[in-house]
This record gives structure tokens, C-alpha cells and sequence, in this order.
């Protein structure tokens, strides 16, 4: 029996293909990408080696620290916004009727892609006829925002949607640790005299603090390589108003052609996220320690 | 929330007597959170009713009318527009094969590897089994100018080849994370009987541990096919000629073409995010399983 599970052969066979896709597409072009770092190159022609004067230029450069900023907001916004789900989640996991089907219909933009929100969110911050304007004049708002177009506002326009987004997905989380806590300690607590508000903060919310701490985690790090929609829906603009740092790497290397420069960027992005994780499990960490 | 229901409830306190008092007020509150629930359910569905709302109106409509008013004369043949002016039938086609392809792909690999890490001993499981999970840590968008340069001198680039091997490295992580809380979960004496019998370990793969593990292979299969239909990035960087392009790149590159034709950008949006919604109708229950176990345990 130990011998036919400890067959070499048939491990390496069963192991090496896949083992092999994630070194190959993964594993070596981080290496990589911190390698090209070192290089001027414009992607197509010969690399020149360069020593660290692309890093030397990334810490000078006030657009990298600008896009490192904004990232580092929306980091601070999606996780400020969880305890807005929590609170929604703690609703609704109290035995309410149709909290099964609302849950569901939270969830729906979650499912749907970056683009498709993203020019969804486009048409309803139109400055003329999207629905954000209508709606602010049907309360009487006269000078309407220009939305995506203002350098002052842009950035925080573009969080609405991503909070849209992910909404569903973090109640899920929240709804489905919610309900594994075992009902006999809510009822042994309700015996003794806890009201509703004591059980879910002294009782709910430790017992998920758990999970809350690995949200915390993927809305920190979600957030740090957040992408997709801002390159949609503005591009970085305008004028750098929006700009982040996937979004920043991306035009450095597939915009201006700056492969040596972009990757960079991108290694400087897999830095943060590194530290940030990091940094996020140890805040934590302590937080539950005086717990 | 309390100092908004306190007025009524003080007004309550005169007339009603003390014992239905109590259930008034919990009535009253119920009422009030059902309320902010009910709100933001309609923030989340509103502007997708909107969507499919402009998608069937006139320019006129659009701009001269109210948002929300619902489409006077439906307009139908702002889909037939969207559908034929475009490529959106091959973009269409191309995200249903590459997006099944992957799938395909990731689930094997992925049921060999944790098979291989979970009923098999060898020395390296622990390690091999590592690589797989602090993948899962990696920005993707770090690995994009490499990965590029690579395609590119394999001549990979504009292939879908590029797409369908990305898309399987980068679900891989999260896939056997999944799956390894199932392998772990099931007993072995069924596989552990089988080969006292003699079964050979590759029918013990497919002939009992496969088809044992189909439940939590759908709900796997559900999340990556979300995960990949509406990928972008990788298309987007890899992809140029329309020919091989998904339909989140095509829309969102047809879409900026229209410019000013509201109905007809709607339409394409509306034809884009129906197959998830028709999916998300039959198998909510699936989606929201595997959602939460893929978040959980990352």
C-alpha cells in the first residue's frame, strides 16, 4: 500500500505540470521583473544594463509617490467601509426574513466584470445626463459636479464603484461567519440578560474577529493593486488625478514603452504588497492581543 | 439609528399599553432596519435597472427625459445593432471557449496536485503545496512586463495560447486552496480499500477520487469561469487583433467607438453581463458557497 501512494513517478507526473505553470508564470517574472528593474529598455530592442538608476529614479519620483498615495487611500477607504458591511452583515445574519434572497442581490455587481461597471459607472457620472446629476437635481443641487473630469473629486468618484462592488462580497464573508456562530452561546447569553447590542459586540464580533482580520487583509491588498476600473473609467486622469500605481506601471510600459522603468514600478508594487501584508497581519495582531 | 426612530417611539410611550409596548417598539425598529436593508438593495440593483432602462431608449429619450423614467417605445433594435455592428459574436464565442478551456485546465491540475500533496507521502508535499499557496500573494500586474517579453519570444503574443496558460497558472493557487479543505474533510478508506484491491492509482484518481470530489469541483469551476469570463488585464495587454479578443476587451473597445449612441453602448454592456446573471439565477447557491470558501480560506 505505501508503496503504490509513494510512487515517484507518478507524483512527479501529477505535481510537475502544474508545478511548472506557476513557476514558469509566476515565480520567474517576479524574479524577472525586479531584474529588468536594472535595464533601459524599450521592450523591443537590446537592454542596457543600468545598475539601480531606475529605483534611484522611482524613490525621486513624485508621480510614483502621488500613485502610491492614492493607492494607499482607496487601502484606507475599503477598509474604513467593512465595518459599514459588518454592520449590515450583523443584520442580517439575525434571523431576519429574507436575508437570504437581499444577500444575493448584494452580491450581484460582484459578479459582474471591472469593464462592464466601469462604463456603467461612466454613463451615471456623465456630467449631463448620467444618473449621479439627475439625482442631485431632483434635490435641488444646482451646480452639479463634473464627476470623473474634476481633478479634485475624480479619485473619490471612481471609490463609489469599487465599494459598490465588492459590497456583496465582504457581507457574504461576514453573513456566512455570522451564522457559525453556535446558537447556544447566543442563547445562554440572551439568558443572562444580554441585549441585542451586547451579544453582537461582545459576544458576535469576537468570535469573528478572525475572519474580519483576513477582509481586512484582502481589502488592504485588493486595494494596493487595484487596476482595472480607474484604467477604464479615466486612465489615471486627469492629469494624474486618479493615478495609481498598477495604472502608473502600466502606462510607463505599455504606453511610453518604458519596459526597464514599468517593471520597476511593478516591482516596487510587489514591495508594497509584501510589507503591507506584513505590516496589516502585525496591526492585527496586536489589536487582539488587548482583546 | 436610534436617535431617528426615538421621536416616534416617544410618541408611542402615551398610548399604547405596556405590554405590546415592547413588541411596538421591536416592530418600529424592524421596520427601520428592514429599511436601510431595503435601501441598499436598491442602491446595488438600481443603476443595472437603469442600464437595461437607456439600453432600450432613444438619444432623445436619454437626454431629454428623466432617468428614471421607464422606455416609452422599447427600442429591440438597439441589440440587433450591438450584436451585428460589432464583433460581439466572436467575442462572445471566444470568452465561452477560452474561459472553458481554463477551467478545464485549472480543475485537472489543480485535483492532481492536491491529490498528490494529499493522499500520496513524499518528502517535498509540504514545500510543492507552499509554492502553491504564497502564489496566491502575488500581484499579477507585477508579473505583466516579464510575462509579456516572454510571450512575445515565443511568439505567443496575439495567441490565445497566452491567455488560456495565464489564466490556469494565476487560478491555480486559489483552486487547490479549495479544494485541499475538501481532500482533507473526505475520508481515505475508500481510496485506502481500493488499493489493497490492486486498483493501479490512476484509476483510484479518476474512478474514485474525482467523481467523489464533484461537488466542490463545480462550485471551484463556478468561481474560476466568473474569475475568467471577466478577466481583463491579461487580454488587454496580450491581445491586440480582434480575432482572439474576450468580450470584456472587445466591449470595452467597441463601446469607446460609439461614443454618444447611449442605446446602443447599453445594449452591448446589457448582452455582456446577461450570461453571468442567467447563471447567477440557476446557481446562486453554488456562486455564494464558493465565493465565501475562496475568500475564507485565502
Amino acid at each position: 500500500m505505501k508503496k503504490v501512494m509513494s510512487n515517484k513517478f507518478v507524483i512527479a507526473l501529477y505535481t510537475l505540470p502544474a508545478l511548472f505553470l506557476i513557476l514558469a508564470l509566476i515565480y520567474i517574472p517576479i524574479v524577472l521583473s525586479g531584474y529588468y528593474g536594472l535595464m533601459d529598455w524599450d521592450g523591443i530592442g537590446q537592454m542596457t544594463f543600468i545598475g539601480l538608476d531606475n529605483y534611484v529614479t522611482l524613490i525621486q519620483d513624485k508621480v510614483f509617490w502621488t500613485s502610491t498615495w492614492h493607492s494607499l487611500l482607496l487601502a484606507i477607504f475599503s477598509t474604513a467601509s467593512l465595518l459599514l458591511y459588518l454592520a449590515i452583515s450583523l443584520v442580517l445574519a439575525s434571523k431576519i426574513k429574507g436575508s437570504d434572497l437581499l444577500r444575493k442581490i448584494y452580491l450581484i455587481p460582484m459578479l459582474l466584470s471591472s469593464v462592464a461597471i466601469a462604463q456603467l459607472w461612466m454613463k451615471i457620472f456623465d456630467p449631463t445626463n448620467g444618473m449621479a446629476n439627475k439625482l442631485l437635481e431632483m434635490f435641488g443641487v444646482e451646480n452639479t459636479p463634473v464627476w470623473l473630469a474634476d481633478p479634485a473629486i475624480a479619485l473619490f468618484a471612481i471609490f463609489i464603484p469599487v465599494i459598490w462592488q465588492y459590497a456583496g462580497f465582504y457581507i457574504l464573508i461576514y453573513y456566512a461567519a455570522l451564522k457559525n456562530v453556535p446558537d447556544e452561546v447566543i442563547e445562554a447569553a440572551k439568558i443572562d440578560g444580554a441585549s441585542a447590542l451586547q451579544i453582537a459586540f461582545k459576544i458576535k464580533l469576537p468570535l469573528i474577529s478572525g475572519i474580519f482580520k483576513v477582509t481586512v487583509m484582502l481589502a488592504v491588498v485588493g486595494s494596493l493593486k487595484y487596476f482595472d476600473l480607474i484604467y477604464v473609467m479615466t486612465g489615471g486622469g486627469p492629469n494624474g488625478a486618479s493615478e495609481v500605481i498598477a495604472s502608473y506601471m502600466y502606462k510607463e510600459a505599455f504606453k511610453l514603452n518604458n519596459f526597464g522603468y514599468g517593471s520597476a514600478i511593478g516591482f516596487g508594487l510587489l514591495v508594497l504588497c509584501l510589507v503591507m501584508t506584513w505590516l496589516t497581519s502585525k496591526l492585527t495582531k496586536s489589536k487582539d492581543d488587548v482583546q | 439609528m436610534s436617535k431617528v426612530s426615538s421621536p416616534q417611539a416617544a410618541s408611542l410611550d402615551l398610548s399604547v399599553p405596556d405590554k405590546s409596548k415592547k413588541s411596538l417598539l421591536n416592530k418600529i425598529g424592524f421596520g427601520f432596519l428592514y429599511l436601510i436593508l431595503g435601501v441598499f438593495a436598491i442602491i446595488q440593483i438600481y443603476p443595472l435597472v437603469w442600464l437595461v432602462f437607456f439600453s432600450l431608449k432613444t438619444n432623445q429619450e436619454v437626454f431629454g427625459m428623466s432617468p428614471f423614467s421607464l422606455p416609452q417605445d422599447p427600442q429591440w433594435a438597439n441589440y440587433t445593432k450591438a450584436w451585428t455592428s460589432g464583433n460581439i459574436g466572436l467575442y462572445f464565442f471566444n470568452s465561452v471557449w477560452i474561459t472553458i478551456l481554463s477551467v478545464a485546465l485549472t480543475l485537472i491540475l489543480a485535483s492532481f496536485v492536491t491529490f498528490a500533496v494529499t493522499r500520496m507521502s513524499w518528502k517535498f508535499s509540504g514545500l510543492v503545496l507552499g509554492l502553491f499557496l504564497v502564489a496566491y500573494m502575488i500581484p499579477l500586474h507585477s508579473t505583466l512586463i516579464p510575462l509579456f517579453n516572454m510571450y512575445n519570444s515565443m511568439n505567443l503574443i496575439d495567441s490565445p495560447v497566452s491567455i488560456v496558460l495565464s489564466y490556469t497558472a494565476f487560478n491555480l493557487p486559489l483552486t487547490i486552496m479549495i479544494l485541499l479543505g475538501f481532500y482533507q474533510a473526505f475520508p481515505r478508506e475508500i481510496e485506502e480499500a481500493a488499493v489493497m484491491d490492486g486498483c493501479s492509482i490512476h484509476r483510484i484518481f479518476f474512478q474514485i477520487t474525482l467523481p467523489m470530489t464533484v461537488p466542490v469541483l463545480s462550485t471551484t469551476g463556478i468561481i474560476n469561469m466568473i474569475y475568467n469570463w471577466n478577466e481583463f488585464v491579461f487580454v488587454n495587454t496580450f491581445i491586440s487583433s480582434d480575432k482572439w479578443k474576450t468580450l470584456t476587451v472587445g466591449i470595452n473597445n467597441f463601446v469607446g467607438q460609439y461614443l454618444t449612441d447611449w442605446g446602443a453602448i447599453g445594449a452591448t454592456l446589457v448582452i455582456s453581463i446577461v450570461p453571468i446573471l442567467l447563471a447567477f439565477l440557476f446557481l446562486s447557491d453554488k456562486i455564494v458557497e464558493g465565493m465565501a470558501a475562496g475568500s475564507v480560506k485565502g
